[in-house]
């Protein structure tokens, strides 16, 4: 079914390598590929250290990528320079939404300088009028209250700040979004509520997402297909409720496994899965086709087993 | 079942810029020997405050206005600043959040597990040391004897939080508390923490404290469950009450608003509407009254008392008033009470 739509982003064999020749050399990203398809909203989970992150930054092109392509409506966006014109161009068409609002935004700017930074880099409003009507509807977009656009984010909560970040990615009117853990930071009441933020704000302006997260129950409910990472590595990709029924990867499963549920009679039935890493991986594989729209990283002998 | 911690009546003050924030307004709570207890809440509901005072690790701006807090019936509130060196980390200790901030960079882990013990106990060092190996096993950290003289930044986040533990439980303490132990762990590595938690407890019979955010791991951890708003408890029973038979709307809201893996992708979450008020006017009502659908008139004028639901279990709610009009809780909340009548055998209660 996903074959038929169109990619937004192609991932090419994307390697990712910091302090590349040293001692400490490190492969966060070690040779990924995977398509996301326009209008959909593709989760990519793991654990610390898996690569999920630097996978979202090499994307947006907040590293250099080591090698590997990575395409964006077609076009190849892996070698722009920083600073170019086309560099501004892609950053208008691809956003970020990021993990920790308190950090992310700059205490000594007031809301509205924050969320029409975008604005006034690409030019986008012709006048102060225009550019504070416009800042008005982002965050009415948000449900925030434009009233409240003088004043800085330490007067927000947790909350109120993410959606002033979420405010900022859609100023320059975006097609695809990179959200890094946008709510691991925030309160389980406030959870829900940004949740159903970003899926309105989908619905209205047909975006694009890519949601990087931890919190599996909360991927499931929002992806429509997820790639799990281990060690720079994409273990598996399926839809997201191919992933929860019929997990293949080992990884996956123990992954799956451990998630706690508000439920004290399953808690007590319990059976965790340990991941044992030398056991699972070798030389010989490679993420390849095992069921249709169903990817595991696997040799060709483990493949055939599941076909 | 014998009361080890009993809190009584805490209220606890902070002085701001701004004026008096009344973080802790009123809370009774108690531990029983040789069970944990979680206490749940969002940020600001005063969780942490609140088993800080038992240690009395406060900060400089608090001040505990009323209450008691009754350790094997006397008043740790009462006790001197050196009465008070002697319980923390020896009988009551304690596990902060964060991992890689709740250790000494400096010095190496064999002593860090040691301090305590010399602190508290008349040992030599050698038998200290030896003491810190044995707990490093048993908390599960490979190789104990050698990885004794390494730092901390050569442990990975889950390992240093076993090396945490390992520290607040080498004096075998009867209470630990344990203030978002896993809230910074990866969830494979949370579920280890959680399982060693509760082998410690069998082994060395330490009653806990846990607190937490996340109500998937006060299901898997907790005998009881108190459930905290803007600085006051306002539902507490056994973990089987608490999740089956939830009487608060912040509870059924807490329980609510999760996605679980069966939730269907094509709905809506459930959300609480709204944020936590600000606690240096404290409404005059029910706290929670401003975001809560069933709110009823009288919970913008009085603040509910307790009622009984059970032996165990109490709620603060009007909705439990014999007055009070029969509402409908969300769906998922409905469930959890048919799941209830079923473990109940069916029987009406």
């Amino acid at each position: 079914m996903a074959d038929e739509k169109t990619p937004i982003v192609q991932v090419k064999h994307l390697k990712q390598y910091f302090n590349i020749g040293k001692a400490n050399e490190v492969k966060a990203v070690d040779d990924i590929s995977f398509n996301i398809y326009k209008g959909e909203t593709f989760g990519l989970v793991g654990e610390s250290g898996s690569g999920k992150s630097t996978t979202g930054r090499s994307i947006i092109r907040l590293y250099n990528p080591t090698s590997g392509q990575i395409l964006f409506e077609g076009d190849d966006i892996s070698k722009i320079k920083n600073r170019s014109p086309r560099m501004k161009q892609f950053r208008q068409q691809m956003q970020m939404i990021f993990q920790d609002p308190y950090a992310s935004l700059n205490p000594r700017m007031k809301v509205k300088d924050i969320i029409a930074e975008g604005l006034d880099i690409n030019g986008l409003t012709k006048n102060d009028d225009e550019r504070t009507q416009r800042v008005e509807e982002l965050l009415d977009m948000v449900h925030l209250n434009p009233e409240h656009m003088s004043r800085y984010p330490y007067e927000f909560s947790g909350g109120q700040r993410q959606r002033i970040g979420i405010a900022r990615a859609l100023a320059v009117d975006p097609q695809f979004i990179i959200a890094d853990e946008p709510i691991s930071a925030l309160d389980v009441s406030i959870q829900a509520q940004v949740v159903n933020l970003l899926q309105d704000i989908q619905k209205q302006r047909n975006l694009t997402y890519m949601f990087i997260a931890h919190d599996l129950s909360m991927v499931k409910y929002i992806s429509d297909r997820i790639a799990v990472m281990y060690s720079g590595k994409i273990v598996e990709l399926a839809s997201s409720d191919e992933i929860y029924n019929n997990p293949l990867h080992p990884y996956t499963q123990s992954l799956l496994s451990a998630i706690p549920v508000p439920d004290p009679e399953v808690e007590k039935t319990r059976e965790r899965i340990d991941f044992d890493h030398k056991k699972h991986f070798s030389d010989d594989q490679r993420l390849q086709e095992v069921q249709p729209g169903h990817f595991l990283y696997c040799n060709d002998e483990q493949a055939t087993k599941y076909r | 079942m014998e009361k080890i911690l009993d809190v009584k009546n805490l209220n606890v003050d902070f002085s701001t810029y701004n004026g008096t924030v009344h973080a802790i307004r009123g809370v009774d709570f108690h531990l029983n020997s040789g069970e944990t207890l979680a206490i749940v809440g969002e940020s600001g509901s005063g969780k942490s405050v609140t088993v800080r005072t038992v240690l009395q690790l406060m900060a400089k701006n608090s001040k505990i206005s009323k209450g008691e807090i009754l350790y094997h019936d006397e008043d740790l509130l009462k006790k001197s600043e050196k009465e008070m060196d002697d319980i923390r980390g020896n009988k009551i200790s304690m596990i902060f959040q964060d991992p890689m901030t709740s250790l000494d960079p400096t010095m190496t882990i064999g002593k860090q597990v040691a301090e305590p013990l010399l602190i508290h106990n008349k040992v030599s060092k050698s038998d200290a040391l030896k003491r810190a190996e044995e707990v490093l096993r048993l908390v599960g950290i490979p190789n104990p004897k050698a990885r004794m003289k390494d730092y901390p930044h050569q442990f990975s986040g889950g390992q240093r939080q076993r090396i945490v533990i390992a520290i607040a439980i080498v004096n075998y303490p009867e209470i630990l508390i344990a203030d978002e132990p896993t809230t910074a762990l990866d969830v494979t590595v949370q579920a280890q923490i959680i399982d060693l938690l509760k082998e410690l407890q069998q082994k060395i019979g330490t009653s806990i404290i846990f607190i937490t955010h996340d109500l998937g791991v006060v299901a898997g951890i907790a005998d009881r469950v108190a459930v905290m708003y803007a600085g006051k408890l306002v539902e507490y029973g056994n973990v089987d009450e608490i999740f089956y038979n939830p009487q608060h709307p912040y509870t059924w809201g807490l329980l609510d608003s999760m996605p679980t893996l069966d939730t269907d992708d094509q709905n809506r979450l459930n959300s609480i509407p709204g944020t936590p008020p600000n606690l240096l006017n404290p409404p005059k009502g029910d706290a929670f009254a401003p975001r809560n659908a069933y709110a009823m008139e009288i919970d913008e004028e009085e603040q509910p008392p307790f009622f009984k639901v059970s032996k165990t279990h109490y709620a603060a709610t009007w909705l439990l008033h014999p007055d009070a009009p029969k509402v409908e809780p969300p769906k998922s909340i409905q469930e959890r009470f048919e799941k209830y009548q079923e473990m109940l055998g069916g029987s009406v209660k």
